[in-house]
C-alpha cells in the first residue's frame, strides 16, 4: 500500500484523531496494512507482544484458555477501535488470544518502532500514552459493568 | 440535598386507562406459553374475557395475579395495534413470576391494567431512533419496535442497540433477525460472554455505541435495562451530543397498587405507577445518582 494511502487511512482512525502532521508521519514509519480472513489468530496468548492494531473493519474476538472449561470470549473489537497495548507494556506478552470472527483489514503498528520513537521524543510519547489510557479507561469501565452481571436474576429491571 | 427540575417536561400523551375499576381484577385465560430462555417466558392471553379488545399504549404495564400467589407488575410486549392479542415477557425470578412459569395454555389468571405512561412516539417522528435495551428490558420497547415498523416512513433511522448475558438468554430472536433484514433496522445485538459458536459482539450494551454515527440533534433514544446500565447509555448519549430532553427511560421499582396510592413505587417525589414508568430524562436525572433512593 502506498504511504500517500496509509496516511489517509490513519488520518481517519478515530484512534489518532487530532494527531499532528508530524506525528502521523512518525507513525506511518511503523505502519503497514493488513488483512485477516474470518477464523484466523491475530495473536496468541503468552506470545510476544510486538504489534498493535487499528482496525478498519471487521470483528475481532478476544479469547482467554479456561483449559478443561474450554475457550471463552469476553470481548470483541471492531472498526474505529484498538486492539492490543500489551506492547507498550513490560513484560510485553499478549494476556488474550485474538480471533477474527469475520474478514478483519487493521492497520499494524510496529511496536518496538513506536515505543523506540516515543522514547526519542516524549512529547509523541506522552501523546501516544494519553490516547491509550482513553482507550484503557472505556475497556476497563467495560469490564467493571461486564463484571456487575446486571442481567443476573439479582438485577432489577422491568419484567 | 435534591433539587427537583420542576420545568423537566412529563410524558405528555394521554395512556389508556385501566378498564372499569383499576382496582378489580379480571380473569384471563392463557392461550399460549413461549419460553424464550431458560428462565425468561412470554404469557399469550386470550382477551375474549375484557370485552374482546386491549387497548394500550407501548410502555404501559399490567398487573398479573396468579391465583393464592399474588400480582407483578409485567411491562406489555406485544403489538399496541393488535387489540385482539395481549404478550406479556417474563423474566422468572420472584414467588409470583415463578408461579406464573409453572402455568400452562387454558389456565387463568388475574390482570387489572393497563397502567402507567408509555413511550412518547410522537416525539420521534421524523427524527431518527435508537433504542438501547439491556436484558428483559427489550420486553417493554418491543412495542416500541411493532409501532415505528407500522409506520416505517414516519422514522428516519432505527437503530437497535441490545445486550444480554449469554447467547441463550437472547430475547426474540427471530423478530430481531427480521427486523434488521427486512424492516431497514439497524440491530446490533451484544452479549457480556459468549462461547466459539457466537460471532456476534461481546461486551457491554453501551461498547456499541462505537460502531454506529448519531445525528445527536435529529435522534430520539428510548433506553430500558438495569438502572446502572441506563446510567452508563445516558453517559454515552451525552458524550454524543444527544440533548437530554430526548432521552426517555423506563424505572422500575415495586409496584403494588399500580394506581399511586400505596408508595411502594416511590422514587423521590414521583409514583412509578403513575407518572411513570417511562420518564424523560429531566424529570428522573436528579435521582438517578441517590443511592438512598
Amino acid at each position: 500500500m502506498e504511504i500517500e494511502n496509509l496516511g489517509k487511512i490513519l488520518r481517519q482512525h478515530p484512534f489518532l484523531e487530532g494527531l499532528p502532521e508530524h506525528d502521523l508521519e512518525v507513525v506511518i514509519g511503523c505502519a503497514s496494512s493488513v488483512r485477516f480472513t474470518d477464523g484466523t489468530y491475530l495473536m496468541h496468548e503468552g506470545d510476544v507482544a510486538n504489534k498493535f492494531y487499528l482496525i478498519r473493519s471487521g470483528r475481532i474476538a478476544l479469547e482467554t484458555d479456561l483449559n478443561a472449561r474450554g475457550t471463552m470470549r469476553i470481548q470483541t473489537v471492531g472498526p474505529g477501535e484498538v486492539l492490543g497495548w500489551s506492547w507498550l507494556i513490560s513484560p510485553f506478552r499478549w494476556h488474550f488470544s485474538a480471533f477474527a470472527v469475520s474478514d478483519v483489514l487493521a492497520i499494524a503498528l510496529d511496536g518496538e518502532c513506536l515505543r523506540r520513537k516515543c522514547e526519542n521524543d516524549h512529547d509523541f510519547g506522552f501523546d501516544m500514552l494519553r490516547r491509550l489510557a482513553q482507550v484503557m479507561e472505556r475497556r476497563l469501565e467495560a469490564t467493571r459493568m461486564q463484571l456487575l452481571d446486571l442481567y443476573g436474576t439479582d438485577a432489577k429491571v422491568p419484567s | 440535598m435534591i433539587v427537583e427540575d420542576t420545568d423537566a417536561p412529563a410524558i405528555v400523551e394521554e395512556p389508556p386507562r385501566a378498564l372499569n375499576d383499576p382496582m378489580v381484577v379480571r380473569p384471563v385465560n392463557i392461550r399460549k406459553v413461549i419460553w424464550e430462555t431458560d428462565d425468561t417466558f412470554t404469557l399469550n392471553l386470550d382477551v375474549g374475557s375484557l370485552g374482546d379488545r386491549f387497548v394500550f399504549h407501548p410502555g404501559q404495564f399490567n398487573m398479573l395475579y396468579v391465583f393464592g400467589l399474588g400480582e407483578a407488575a409485567i411491562s406489555i410486549s406485544s403489538n399496541a395495534a393488535q387489540t385482539r392479542a395481549l404478550s406479556h415477557t417474563i423474566h422468572r425470578v420472584g414467588v409470583v413470576t415463578t408461579g406464573l412459569a409453572q402455568l400452562k395454555r387454558g389456565d387463568a389468571i388475574g390482570l387489572r391494567g393497563p397502567f402507567g405512561t408509555g413511550w412518547p412516539l410522537s416525539a420521534a417522528r421524523g427524527k431518527d431512533v435508537c433504542i438501547v435495551a439491556g436484558g428483559i428490558g427489550l420486553a417493554p420497547l418491543r412495542p416500541v419496535m411493532y409501532a415505528l415498523l407500522e409506520e416505517r416512513t414516519a422514522y428516519e433511522r432505527i437503530i437497535l442497540l441490545y445486550g444480554a448475558r449469554s447467547p441463550l438468554d437472547l430475547l426474540y430472536r427471530v423478530e430481531l433477525e427480521s427486523w434488521a433484514n427486512e424492516n431497514q433496522v439497524e440491530v446490533l445485538v451484544t452479549v457480556d460472554r459468549g462461547d466459539s459458536s457466537w460471532k456476534g459482539y461481546i461486551g457491554v450494551v453501551t461498547n456499541l455505541f462505537s460502531y454506529i454515527k448519531l445525528d445527536a440533534r435529529a435522534t430520539v433514544a428510548y433506553v430500558c435495562g438495569p438502572e446502572t446500565m441506563m446510567k452508563y447509555t445516558i453517559d454515552e448519549l451525552e458524550r454524543r451530543g444527544l440533548p437530554e430532553d430526548q432521552v426517555y427511560l423506563s424505572m422500575e421499582r415495586n409496584m403494588k397498587c399500580a394506581v399511586g396510592f400505596c408508595g411502594h413505587c416511590q422514587f423521590g417525589p414521583e409514583f412509578i405507577c403513575k407518572s411513570g414508568p417511562v420518564y424523560a430524562l429531566p424529570r428522573v436525572r436528579f435521582l438517578l445518582d441517590k443511592r438512598e433512593i
